[in-house]
């Protein structure tokens, strides 16, 4: 059982703990960074949820133990961001289409309506098989290469439907 | 016009040009040497001061001027953010420094933590930027390896770190009170000022945040000179004492349809015809241009008999526009309709907008609603009415909310709509012969997730 499965199977109540020690170091290390423990929050999240590509409720209790902070403190900055998944880990990869101006005007919409209709799941979902999560994104900071996507830490570039196309077909 | 000789890009077509060793070679971190070798943290302030640089970040306030804000004799800490959570639709001049080149970053950085006495500083950046994040953490490492972060920086006695610090794509983390809530671990709800961050800031300490461009200009006044800055650009009008001038080299971000989009070092007060024509290579197309945004789209719309405008900090509010912004213009021909354009701005600042201040949070939001309405050939000529009500009452400007999202949600709604209300008014009346008229409140339509 890998550590993503891990973590979602113990959100079923058990109270098995869902950050591994070696998270709850990572998190530690942190702390001399900044005068207050609360300042951790942000690098917390990030660190789970790379680890377990969602903060699930049960994370977010621990995270708030180690930072001395209400469960409720943690949940308040966790959901502001729209970033942070907690129902339900994302796929294998997450692809971010931008959908602000500049690729707006490159076709964005056209890209981001392929994909969705290629891969079956509207934006914010992920396929059934768990490869892909799909997601808009405002400006990606990118626009000389519009339309863009980031998919993981890689950058797609001027895409079109073809390009798109190939980015799911080299994943399958 | 000969072309503008690259400063703040003169590494980045080097190979290698994010490490040390390329930055050093080519005479990196002497401006550094110099200042802690030979310079007290006032020296630098007033060497800034003198430089009339102002923050390359959105709002052009003087850059030396923010730092002597700082409470004199403090016992400390005293904190420094850099603002790299560039998030303004059209802009990624702080995405090419930092993958290019981010020692000129980093060094500028550390001259400014050592004029404002901090001994801390926290670099935000943007979650979208993974390039970016991977060389400026290796550049920082770099840093302390060679001693030039840590303790007792070359021998001077001033230390100095530096900590990474992630954001989570939301685009009011670049408002800097809302960046410094979001440091601290909170949702980033900009704070009431004053106090001003200089006074009470991040741990509610005395802070100072810079944007990436401008600390990066920091490293090429205290190496090349007040002087040398101060020939390039826009002097300050003689008339105007408020004028604090637009001095130096800037980075402008130009994209949508021109033939080469990309991020160009001109001097500040380059025309958008000069951009375009100079450095974009024309519109794609063979096609005629329609309009342009000058500096993110929170700054409005030029239309295209307005590309005369200077790209100064003073230029763009002369055209109607809310001002420079961050000079990322994004051209649009004339295929381009204006209900598009406007749909997706408010688009972006309804899911942008953190919900604080409630005329941002439902300005944002309905202006969206009606424009979805008008797209969707259910508009009315009425709704241009609302849609303006809704812009010239959001904002800092008409002061109904803490931060300035809201004017720039409100300014595209005001210049698309006072500048093309005659193409609005033909889409609403042609996609909607039987109801354009209407003046009685009709249902919204259903929309799908704006946040």
């Amino acid at each position: 059982m890998n550590v993503i499965e891990q973590g979602t199977d113990r959100m079923s109540g058990t109270t098995e703990r869902v950050l591994t020690d070696e998270m709850v170091a990572e998190i530690q290390s942190l702390l001399p960074r900044y005068p207050s423990k609360q300042a951790v929050t942000l690098p917390a999240l990030h660190l789970v949820h790379e680890r377990l590509r969602h903060v699930p409720l049960a994370a977010v209790v621990e995270i708030a133990e180690i930072l001395g902070l209400a469960p409720a403190d943690v949940q308040d900055t966790l959901s502001f961001y729209g970033f942070f998944k907690q129902d339900r880990p994302h796929g294998n990869v997450r692809a971010w289409v931008c959908r602000s101006i500049s690729c707006h005007l490159l076709g964005a919409e056209e890209v981001l309506a392929h994909l969705s209709r290629r891969l079956g799941v509207k934006p914010g979902e992920t396929t059934a098989d768990g490869k892909i999560t799909l997601e808009y994104a405002e400006c990606l900071g990118a626009c000389e290469f519009a339309p863009c996507m980031l998919a993981g830490t890689t950058l797609h570039r001027c895409l079109d439907a073809q390009k798109a196309d190939q980015f799911v077909d080299q994943l399958k | 016009m000969t072309r503008f000789e690259p400063v703040l890009l003169a590494n980045i077509e080097k190979p290698d040009c994010h490490t040390l060793k390329v930055y050093e070679a080519g005479g990196g971190y002497s401006a550094l040497r110099k200042v802690l070798g030979s310079m007290s943290p006032h020296d630098v302030r007033e060497l800034v001061k003198a430089s009339g640089l102002r923050g390359r970040g959105g709002a052009g306030f003087p850059t030396g001027l923010k730092w002597t804000f700082l409470p004199k004799d403090h016992p400390g800490p005293i904190y420094f953010c850099l603002n790299a959570d560039e998030s303004e639709p059209g802009t990624f001049n702080n995405r090419y420094l930092m993958e290019f080149d981010p020692h000129q970053v980093l060094e500028g950085v550390i001259i400014s933590s050592f004029a404002t006495r901090a001994s801390t500083a926290y670099f935000y950046m943007r979650y979208e930027y993974p390039t970016a994040w991977q060389r400026v953490q290796q550049a920082v490492e770099e840093c302390y390896a060679a001693g030039l972060l840590g303790k007792n920086i070359l021998g001077s006695g001033y230390s100095l770190d530096i900590y990474l610090h992630r954001g989570a794509a939301a685009y009011i983390c670049g408002e800097e009170t809302g960046l410094i809530e979001s440091i601290e671990g909170k949702r980033a709800w900009p704070r009431i000022k004053p106090p001003f961050p200089a006074v009470e800031g991040l741990f509610r300490k005395p802070t100072v945040v810079n944007n990436v461009e401008t600390a990066a200009c920091v490293t090429q006044i205290l190496s090349r000179g007040v002087d040398w800055f101060k020939s390039i650009g826009v002097p300050a009008d003689p008339q105007n004492p408020r004028d604090a001038g637009s001095y130096g080299p800037k980075l402008y971000c130009l994209s949508g349809h021109v033939n080469r989009p990309g991020c160009y070092e001109a001097p500040l007060g380059i025309t958008v015809n000069e951009l375009i024509a100079e450095y974009g290579g024309g519109i794609r197309g063979g096609r005629k241009a329609k309009a342009a945004i000058p500096g993110g789209i929170s700054m409005g719309l030029l239309t295209a008999s307005e590309f005369d405008c200077p790209l100064d900090f003073n230029g763009p509010g002369r055209y109607g526009c809310l001002g420079l912004g961050t000079a990322a213009v994004v051209v649009m021909d004339e295929t381009v309709s204006m209900v598009d354009f406007l749909h997706n701005s408010c688009q972006f600042f309804a899911h942008e907008s953190c919900g604080q201040c409630t005329p941002c949070r439902e300005g944002t939001a309905w202006s969206l609603r009606l424009m979805q309405r008008i797209k969707a050939g259910k508009g009315r000529w009425k709704d241009l009415d609302l849609l303006l009500e809704i812009g010239d009452n959001i904002g800092i400007i008409p002061g109904t909310t803490i931060c300035g999202l809201a004017d720039g949600a409100a300014w595209p709604l005001k210049n698309a709509i006072r500048k093309f209300r005659p193409e609005l008014e033909e889409y609403i009346k042609r996609t909607n012969p039987q109801g354009y008229a209407e003046t009685n409140a009709v249902p919204a339509l259903q929309l799908l997730g704006i946040h």
